[in-house]
C-alpha cells in the first residue's frame, strides 16, 4: 500500500490526469470534496484549472477554506497545482480582487503582454530555475536537475512578499517569475507536473516522501 | 525567444491510426494509436493531439478510450479534436482525459460554442481548429467537416474572430500541404501569427527537420507533425537537434 495521498475536488479541473500521476509514481489516491476528509487527510493536494475568484468561490462553497488553513497548520503536507498553488497566496486580481487562502504572503498578478515573442496565455514548457535560496535542495525539487522543463499553462503568475517563498522561477521575456513556492510544508507549482514528463513524476514522488 | 513545442499529431479512426492526404484517402498504420503514443513520449514529444477524423461517422468511445489508456502511461498534455459539436462534447472528452480540445465544424457553423467552452473549461482548453487551403486567387479560405466543404470565409480574419471569442490557441492546418511531405506552408503560417496574439501550432507538411526551423522561423509557437513520424522518415531527436543548432530553444 502505497502513501495516501487526497486529492480536492472542487469542481475546477479534470483529476484523471492527476490521479494518475501520483498513482504512477505508488500513491493511493482518494478524491476528497468534504471537510473532516481534507482534515484527516495525509498528503493533500489541490488542484485547479480556471480563474481565481472562481475556484475561491467554489472552496468556499464546499466549507473547504477553514478546513484547509487548520491542514496547512497542522505542519502536514499541502501541495498546490496550478490554480491551486496561485489560491496559496493572500490575494488575486484576475477580474476582480478576491481573497485567497493566505497562506503564502503575496499576490497573483497577470502575466505582462508586451513581452515579445511571449503569448498569453503562456502555453508552454520552461526551463525553471533554483533561485539559490537555499530552499531547492529540501524541496520537491531535491533531485531536478537545476533548468529541467515543466509544462506550464497560465495567465497569472503569483508573487510572494518574501522571496525565500520563491522556489523555483522561470522566465516569461524579461519578467522572472515563481514558477514555484513553498512555505514551510506548503508548496505550490505553477507549472503541471503531471503533465511534466518524468521531470513531473519526480517531483510528485518527492511531495509524498516529503 | 520563448521555448517552441514540437507536437505529434495522431488521426484516427475507429481505433485505428490513419494518415492520409490532404485530410482524405486514408491509410491505416500498423500499430495501435496508444502504442505510437507512448513510443513519442518516450522519446521526448512535448505534446500530443488525437484528431476524430471520422467522428461523425464512428461511435465516439473509441476515441474517449484511446485517450483513457493514455493517461496511464503518458504524463504530457493531449489535445483531442474531431467531432465537438457542443460544451457536453467538449465535457467528456476533458473527462476522459484531455486537457484541452479542439473545435473545427461547429465553430464555422455556430461560432459560439468558441465562448462556451472558453467560459466553462477556460481558454486555455478551446483550441480552434482551422483547416486553410489557398483558393485560386491566392486567398486562404476556411474549410470544414475535414476539408470536404468549403467557406468563403477568411482564414486570417477567422483567426482574429477566434481569439476575439475566446480561443486560446489555434491549430492551424494547412490542407494542400497536409500529407505531401513537401515542407509547410510558411506564408499561411506567417500570416496568421502575425495577426493574432495567441499561440500557433502549425501543422501539415512536415517532413524534415529543416521545417520545424522554418516554421518556428515564420512565427509558429509549436509545429505539429504526423506522417513523417509515423512512417520512421524523421524522429523526435533530430528535430529537437536541428532547432537547438540553429538557436531555438525546446524541451
Amino acid at each position: 500500500m502505497g502513501k495516501e495521498v487526497s486529492i480536492i475536488d472542487y469542481g475546477m479541473s479534470n483529476l484523471l490526469s492527476i490521479s494518475r500521476a501520483f498513482e504512477h509514481v505508488g500513491a493511493t489516491v482518494h478524491i476528497i470534496e468534504k471537510p473532516e476528509e481534507v482534515r484527516n487527510a495525509d498528503y493533500l493536494v489541490l488542484p485547479g484549472v480556471g480563474a481565481f475568484p472562481d475556484g475561491m468561490k467554489e472552496l468556499e462553497a464546499r466549507n473547504l477554506v477553514g478546513p484547509i488553513q487548520e491542514y496547512a497548520a497542522s505542519g502536514r503536507p499541502l501541495m498546490g497545482v496550478c490554480l491551486g498553488m496561485q489560491m496559496l497566496l493572500t490575494r488575486g486580481f484576475e477580474y476582480i480582487e478576491t481573497n485567497g487562502l493566505g497562506l503564502i504572503k503575496g499576490e497573483v498578478l497577470p502575466l505582462p503582454r508586451d513581452m515579445k515573442g511571449f503569448k498569453v496565455p503562456n502555453i508552454n514548457w520552461h526551463r525553471t530555475y533554483d533561485p539559490g535560496k537555499g530552499n531547492w535542495k529540501d524541496s520537491i525539487f531535491r533531485e531536478t536537475e537545476n533548468g529541467a522543463c515543466f509544462y506550464f499553462v497560465h495567465s497569472y503568475y503569483a508573487k510572494p512578499d518574501h522571496e525565500e517563498d520563491v522556489l523555483a522561477t522561470s522566465q516569461f521575456g524579461d519578467l522572472v517569475f515563481a514558477a514555484a513556492v513553498k512555505r514551510n510544508n506548503v508548496s505550490g507549482t505553477q507549472f503541471h507536473p503531471e503533465k511534466s514528463g518524468d521531470a513531473g513524476l519526480e517531483l510528485l514522488k518527492n511531495f509524498m516522501d516529503t | 525567444m520563448s521555448p517552441k513545442r514540437l507536437i505529434a499529431r495522431l488521426d484516427i479512426k475507429g481505433n485505428r491510426l490513419v494518415k492520409g492526404i490532404h485530410l482524405e484517402g486514408w491509410r491505416f498504420l500498423p500499430k495501435h494509436p496508444n502504442e505510437y503514443c507512448y513510443e513519442y513520449y518516450q522519446h521526448g514529444i512535448d505534446e500530443i493531439i488525437y484528431m476524430d477524423a471520422v467522428a461523425s461517422l464512428y461511435n465516439r468511445d473509441s476515441i474517449k478510450e484511446i485517450i483513457r489508456k493514455t493517461t496511464e502511461n503518458v504524463f504530457i498534455p493531449i489535445t483531442v479534436g474531431g467531432g465537438i459539436r457542443s460544451v457536453e462534447n467538449a465535457y467528456e472528452i476533458l473527462r476522459s482525459g484531455a486537457d484541452k480540445v479542439a473545435i473545427c465544424s461547429q465553430a464555422v457553423k455556430t461560432p459560439g460554442i468558441i465562448s462556451e467552452v472558453a467560459g466553462k473549461f477556460g481558454n486555455q482548453c478551446m483550441v480552434l481548429s482551422i483547416q486553410a487551403k489557398k483558393n485560386v486567387e491566392g486567398r486562404y479560405e476556411v474549410w470544414y467537416d475535414v476539408a470536404r466543404e468549403r467557406t468563403e470565409m477568411n482564414v486570417i480574419e477567422w483567426a482574429v474572430k477566434g481569439e476575439e471569442l475566446g480561443a486560446g490557441e489555434i491549430l492551424l492546418t494547412s490542407v494542400d500541404a497536409e500529407g505531401m511531405e513537401k515542407g509547410m506552408d510558411l506564408e499561411l503560417i506567417s500570416r496568421v501569427s502575425e495577426a493574432v496574439s495567441i499561440p500557433v501550432i502549425a501543422s501539415g507538411g512536415l517532413a524534415r527537420p529543416e521545417d520545424f526551423v522554418k516554421a518556428v522561423a515564420s512565427g509558429a509557437d509549436a509545429v505539429a507533425v504526423a506522417k513523417a513520424l509515423h512512417y520512421g522518415k524523421v524522429n523526435i531527436e533530430d528535430i529537437k537537434n536541428k532547432a537547438a543548432e540553429n538557436g531555438i530553444s525546446t524541451r
